[in-house]
């Protein structure tokens, strides 16, 4: 069996919070006969930033990658050479929709080269097929080629599949899903033996950069999630994306203290679900660098994942400990200097 | 030029300039008020006017009334009206369009959010990538202190797990990326 490759945008929540999930994709692509090739010296795709300051330039920034991805493209005749896969949702809709709209509106196609080209590149729309990885698992790789790989199936697990928003809808109207209410997350995660929850919330806004703008308005989509997740009595939320995951995991203690709730439902990535059914290792893949402790639902499929190591400086606090985290000596300080008293 | 006679206007009104910096067709005068992009919106409570007000804002001609609402930066951009909208208006993209006009005038200085945008692109054409979690908290030790301490368990953890780094990597192409980013934003002014 030859393997699919693709041209592969990480995108920056990868190189670092989010690099469980870059992790657990590598560690799914053997087994599933995908390659990714990860594009060259890539830069970053302004996120829900750069567009909010500048148009133009922001689709320039954007384009910079589906140019040097169009150089990466190996014309070797396999169907996938000219897909570049995003795993994040937020980079996904911001490549496709910069080669959409580069496709349909011939003056920003222009201006954008011309911008391009002072930089020495040049990109023709409609030469790179984005996509999202959780299309590439589930179209490419498809159901029967997955469940040949399940050898330690999540069976008794509960999982709220989350889609969020970004790659639900930016296809708009044309795309073969429907916007609202996926469901190719939820026959995958079945695929792995898990038991799926029907998520009403599965395509709501996780809020994006909102905790920074409006704690309010921003912890209160974090709690509906976290809720409707809670309420279906979901062991855990299966994410496609880093900023979802942020959000939900990385926030769900200050959302807690926000609301005076007591929530702890743990986010993974669909890749690290993947990884786990295939009998891979947790730490493999990634898992422990989620805040909500992820260990008490793993226990449910047998799956053990070794505590966190304590880190130097950073002393275990209480949950209602509200005072400033201070650096605490070592024992033999301590001890020293209290000798050292009179 | 007889009294009373109507002026040519200047400039172009409102409504058109929204239309002529959102690319593409933004289908702004399709809007039939129906109000679907508001009561989908997540954000649409703690917006100063509905997505659907701001339209009828754009056709009164109510440049500052639009452009100093908080209405485009609370747009989280989840494109839930856009994939609802009857009429196709491409709501989430005017909502940008607007938050880049809002700052032409400094209409809407005062939020924090335009801020967390402008640090955010300060990394991107520094270093040509961005990180999310030394960004946030850049930003909340200059716009609120108080809040650090309030997540300060969070930042721990999230040092502690490895995932919290307070520089991006700097891409090899940053002269290129620079280049390409000065002629995009000269282009763009002479398209004003
Ligand atoms: S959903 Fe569309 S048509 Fe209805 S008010 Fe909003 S923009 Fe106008
Ligand atoms: S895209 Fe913006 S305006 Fe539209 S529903 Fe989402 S937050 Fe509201």
């Amino acid at each position: 069996m030859t393997n699919l490759r693709y041209n592969y945008f990480p995108g920056c929540s990868l190189e670092r919070n989010a690099e469980a999930y870059h992790k657990s994709s590598m560690a799914i692509a053997g087994p599933l006969g995908l390659e990714f090739a990860e594009i060259d010296d890539w830069n970053c795709c302004g996120a829900t930033e750069y567009i909010s300051l500048h148009m133009l330039a922001s689709y320039a920034i954007i384009a910079r990658n589906l140019a040097q991805a169009a150089r990466n493209s190996p014309d070797n005749g396999q169907a996938s050479a000219h897909d570049l896969v995003a795993p994040c949702s937020a980079c996904y809709l911001n490549l496709s929709k910069c080669d959409k709209y580069m496709r349909t509106d011939t003056d920003l196609a222009e201006k954008v080269n011309l911008a391009l080209a002072a930089g020495g590149l040049s990109y023709k729309p409609g030469s790179v097929h984005v996509r999202h990885l959780l299309d590439v698992v589930v179209n490419d790789v498809g159901s029967s080629k997955i469940k040949a790989q399940v050898t330690r199936p999540l069976k008794g697990l509960r999982v709220a599949p989350y889609y969020g928003c970004l790659i639900s809808r930016p296809g708009l109207r044309t795309d073969e899903h429907d916007p609202e209410y996926p469901t190719s997350l939820d026959d995958l995660l079945e695929c792995l033996g898990a038991e799926v929850v029907d998520f009403p919330l599965k395509t709501h806004c996780c809020g994006g950069h909102m905790t920074q703008i409006s704690e309010g308005t921003g912890f209160e989509l974090i709690r509906q999630l976290v809720k409707g997740a809670a309420d279906y009595h979901a062991d855990m939320i299966v994410t496609v994306c880093p900023m979802c995951q942020l959000n939900l995991d990385a926030f769900q203690s200050a959302m807690n203290r926000y609301f005076k709730t007591t929530y702890h439902v743990p986010v993974l990535y669909f890749t690290q679900m993947m990884g786990l059914a295939f009998g891979q290792n947790a730490v493999t893949l990634g898992i422990g660098a989620e805040l909500v402790d992820a260990r008490p639902a793993l226990a449910k499929i047998g799956v053990e994942v070794p505590p966190p190591p304590e880190a130097e400086g950073a002393p275990k606090r209480k949950r209602d400990d509200k005072s400033l985290p201070m650096p605490k000596m070592s024992k033999q300080a301590d001890a020293a200097t209290r000798e050292a008293k009179p | 030029m007889a009294e009373g006679a109507p002026s040519v206007p200047e400039r172009l009104s409102f409504l058109d300039e929204v239309q002529a910096r959102t690319p593409g067709e933004s289908r702004l005068l399709m809007c039939i008020q129906c109000g679907t992009c508001g009561g989908s919106c997540p954000s649409g409570a703690d917006m100063q006017h509905t997505p659907r007000h701001i339209f009828a804002m754009i056709r009164a001609d109510m440049r500052e009334e639009v452009l100093s609402s908080n209405t485009p930066w609370y747009c989280v951009s989840c494109y839930y009206c856009t994939v609802r909208c009857p009429q196709d208006v491409h709501i989430t993209d005017i909502m940008y369009t607007l938050k880049r006009m809002s700052l032409v005038g400094h209409s809407y200085d005062s939020s924090t959010a335009p801020d967390f945008s402008k640090m955010f692109i300060n990394w991107v054409e520094n270093y040509g990538r961005a990180f999310e979690l030394g960004l946030m908290s850049q930003h909340m030790l200059r716009h609120n202190p108080l809040g650090v301490f309030k997540i300060a368990d969070m930042g721990i953890g999230m040092v502690t797990k490895g995932r919290m780094a307070f520089t991006p990597k700097r891409i090899q192409g940053m002269a290129g990326l620079k280049q390409i980013i000065a002629k995009a934003k000269e282009l763009e002014e002479t398209h004003d």
